[in-house]
């Protein structure tokens, strides 16, 4: 790289910046330097497990914000990939385990779980609107009951358990500072991933469809083969997440896939916000926050109670979730700026 | 037009037309069950279906089961119809009716006030609901169905604070006990001596209950002045409510019903297995799936979903232990599959 090289770029690199926004990049130096000031709980309990369930919630966002398909089965589509990761890496309960290296089982299991979620897709685009919904709560509910009574495939109630991070490069991935980098890193991509497809002419499409399926299967766009292919997408998001999701936890239950956190990755998104692919990371901040440092003041019994309330204002109140919120108030904020002062 | 009929006549002089053969092919079906639960299994029979005592058990219980099933989604399906709100909080009015029947039942001693409370309780919390929250939303049928999944975890949250993680079982009179013996040979003694089948008497006051309660909704519906109402909310509701009629009172009377019966169904189910948390979701997974193979809105094919479920997952239980809610899920796909709405359910 010669200098003159740099200073020609000079131009295209400055009209790069300016196309990521100042917003970006004050988030992602901020969220790069986070380690500096964190403390390793800090770094994975709340960093991490916020990145993770942030990945789960833009996977639902995909579908929903794009797509206007809400989808429940999310978490088991992650759910896929991190049994995936059980059977074909190793797990010490002693049942499967094929011993497979991660850089075999990761790519199974995140195809896996892009498959899965193609399929479930296939189901339910065969209906329209709030059946999605319905259709995608059952296929959840079926397969946590499934998990839980099979024992040849899924090992019963009590999973797998024993699952250890890849240790390469000489890093242990589940360390706290490489994990946070790791999530941190597969968000980014699928945050920019994301935010670039809803601009392409799939994403465009996809909106399209969104609209009015009608006009747009008029005009000869295959509606059904598009919306798959949105849920085989934020299959490969959901899939990621479950991997880090289950080594992150080092073990994988039906309780991992019950309803209870199918709704919680639905809270997450619509918390957040199903407007920008921010929103879902936003709300599940919000929540893990809330998961950790409410129970101090609520106590662990009543957790529930406090997250349900929380998620029933912000659908009467806010329907787009913080972001809606953050858009109403924006407005008023830089009228207050322009007045004149005292 | 006529030379587009012809091959359809040529066909139905050949032989016979599809309807007939539907119809043929079920009464050969009804001849064979009819058979299979009559007669005195020879001994490959057996060999195949476990026991001839195994698959009748299978077949009853996936009958009242059904009952059951139909009684929580036939509220679930008429919600929806008429007001396109897809109650995910009908499961906790299930499991709330439990709770309330259940107390009721173990104070007062009479299990009939039991469920008297538990439907006119759970008739009111669901108009409540209609009133206080679903009627502010209305229109919006995505919110309308995140707010009902904000109230069931709240109402799920609040029963385990209330009733704890415990497992109640309501007390059933004596009159419904004992067993009663059906003309159903299971086996014959070496001696000669014929050994009937029995069933607990309670199921089969279960499933006669589902059958009354279904007739009377169907009566309901189609008989009576609000029924005509209702259906023709279903079919059009700006057209219903620019007729003159209160469709807000319409929505009201459809909610409490709704509510009721899965009140009703949550103490009659309590009595007949038991009531602990969790059984929401396996209520609601059931409504769910009841009501997508039946179609949405229709009592009728409620009804058929209900008897096609709990068949599926009685006999699943018997057959293939793990595998069994594999075959429900399996009913449901192949319902989408080949018709989207359900069976009785109409396009729109």
């Amino acid at each position: 790289m010669s200098l003159a090289i740099a200073t020609n770029n000079a131009a295209t690199q400055r009209n790069w910046l300016e196309k990521l926004g100042p917003g970006h990049i004050i988030l992602g130096t901020a969220l790069v330097l986070y380690p500096l000031v964190a403390s390793d709980f800090f770094l994975t309990q709340i960093g991490g497990y916020s990145l993770i369930f942030g990945m789960l919630g833009l996977s639902l966002m995909l579908l929903a914000g794009y797509g206007g398909m809400v989808s429940l089965a999310q978490i088991t589509v992650a759910g896929i990939s991190a049994y995936a990761i059980a059977i074909l890496g190793n797990n010490n309960s002693n049942v499967l385990g094929f011993g497979w290296p991660w850089w075999l089982a990761v790519p199974f299991a995140v195809v896996a779980a892009a498959l899965a979620s193609a399929l479930i897709g296939w189901i339910s685009v065969r209906t329209e609107g709030i059946y999605t919904i319905m259709i995608t709560l059952a296929i959840a509910t079926a397969t946590y009951y499934f998990a839980q009574q099979n024992y040849a495939i899924f090992n019963g109630h009590s999973g797998y358990a024993g699952i250890r991070a890849p240790v390469f490069w000489g890093v242990n991935w589940r360390d706290a500072r490489p994990f946070y980098y790791l999530c941190l890193g597969l968000s980014v991509l699928s945050y920019a991933g994301v935010l670039y497809g809803s601009r392409s002419t799939f994403g465009m499409t996809l909106q399209a469809i969104r609209d009015n399926p009608r006009r747009m299967r008029a005009l000869g766009y295959h509606v059904t083969a598009h919306k798959v292919f949105a849920w085989l997408l934020a299959g490969v998001i959901a899939g990621l997440a479950g991997v880090l999701l289950v080594w992150f936890n080092g073990r994988v239950s039906p309780g991992t896939i019950g309803v209870d956190a199918a709704i919680d990755v639905l809270i997450i998104a619509v918390i957040g916000g199903l407007r920008h692919p921010i929103g879902p990371f936003l709300g599940a901040l919000v929540v893990v926050l809330m998961q950790t440092f409410a129970i101090d003041i609520v106590g662990a019994e009543r957790f529930n109670t406090l997250i349900g309330l929380v998620f029933l204002v912000i659908v009467f109140v806010s329907p787009d979730g913080i972001l809606g919120l953050w858009g109403r108030i924006k407005p008023h904020l830089a009228q207050e700026s322009l007045r004149p002062g005292p | 037009m006529s030379l587009l009929d012809r091959p359809s006549q040529t066909l139905s002089s050949g032989g016979m037309t599809l309807r007939q053969a539907w119809g043929v092919a079920g009464l050969l079906a009804a001849a064979v069950l009819t058979w299979l639960v009559f007669a005195v299994w020879p001994e490959w029979l057996n060999a195949i279906l476990i026991s001839k005592k195994a698959f009748v058990s299978a077949i009853l219980n996936g009958i009242t089961l059904a009952g059951l099933y139909f009684l929580v989604a036939s509220g679930f399906t008429l919600i929806f119809g008429l007001m396109r709100n897809v109650n995910l909080a009908h499961g906790s009015l299930y499991l709330l009716g439990a709770y309330i029947g259940y107390e009721v039942t173990n104070r007062t001693g009479y299990w009939l006030l039991g469920v008297a409370a538990g439907f006119a309780v759970l008739a009111i919390v669901g108009v409540v609901m209609q009133v206080f929250v679903f009627r502010r939303l209305e229109g919006d049928d995505l919110r309308q169905t995140l707010v009902s999944i904000g109230i069931s975890i709240v109402a799920a949250d609040l029963m385990l604070a209330v009733w704890a993680g415990g497992t109640y079982q309501i007390t059933t009179p004596e009159w419904l006990d004992g067993a009663l013996t059906l003309p159903v040979i299971t086996a014959v003694r070496s001696n000669g001596v014929s050994v009937f089948l029995t069933y607990p008497l309670y199921r089969v006051v279960v499933l006669a209950a589902a059958i009354v309660i279904g007739v009377g909704l169907w009566l309901m519906l189609h008989k009576t002045r609000v029924g005509m109402m209702i259906r023709a909310g279903v079919d059009d509701r700006a057209m219903l409510q620019a007729s003159g009629v209160n469709v807000h009172a319409v929505f009201a009377i459809v909610f409490a019903v709704g509510a009721g019966l899965a009140g009703f169904a949550g103490v009659v189910g309590g009595s007949a297995l038991s009531v602990a948390p969790g059984e929401d979701v396996r209520y609601l997974l059931a409504s769910l799936v009841v009501v997508i193979v039946g179609g949405m809105g229709s009592i009728t094919g409620a009804a058929i979903g209900a008897l096609l479920i709990g068949l599926a997952e009685q006999i699943g239980l018997v057959y293939f232990p793990t595998y069994g809610i594999v075959l429900t899920f399996v009913i449901m796909v192949v319902t989408l599959a080949i018709r989207p709405q359900g069976i009785m359910g109409k396009a729109r």
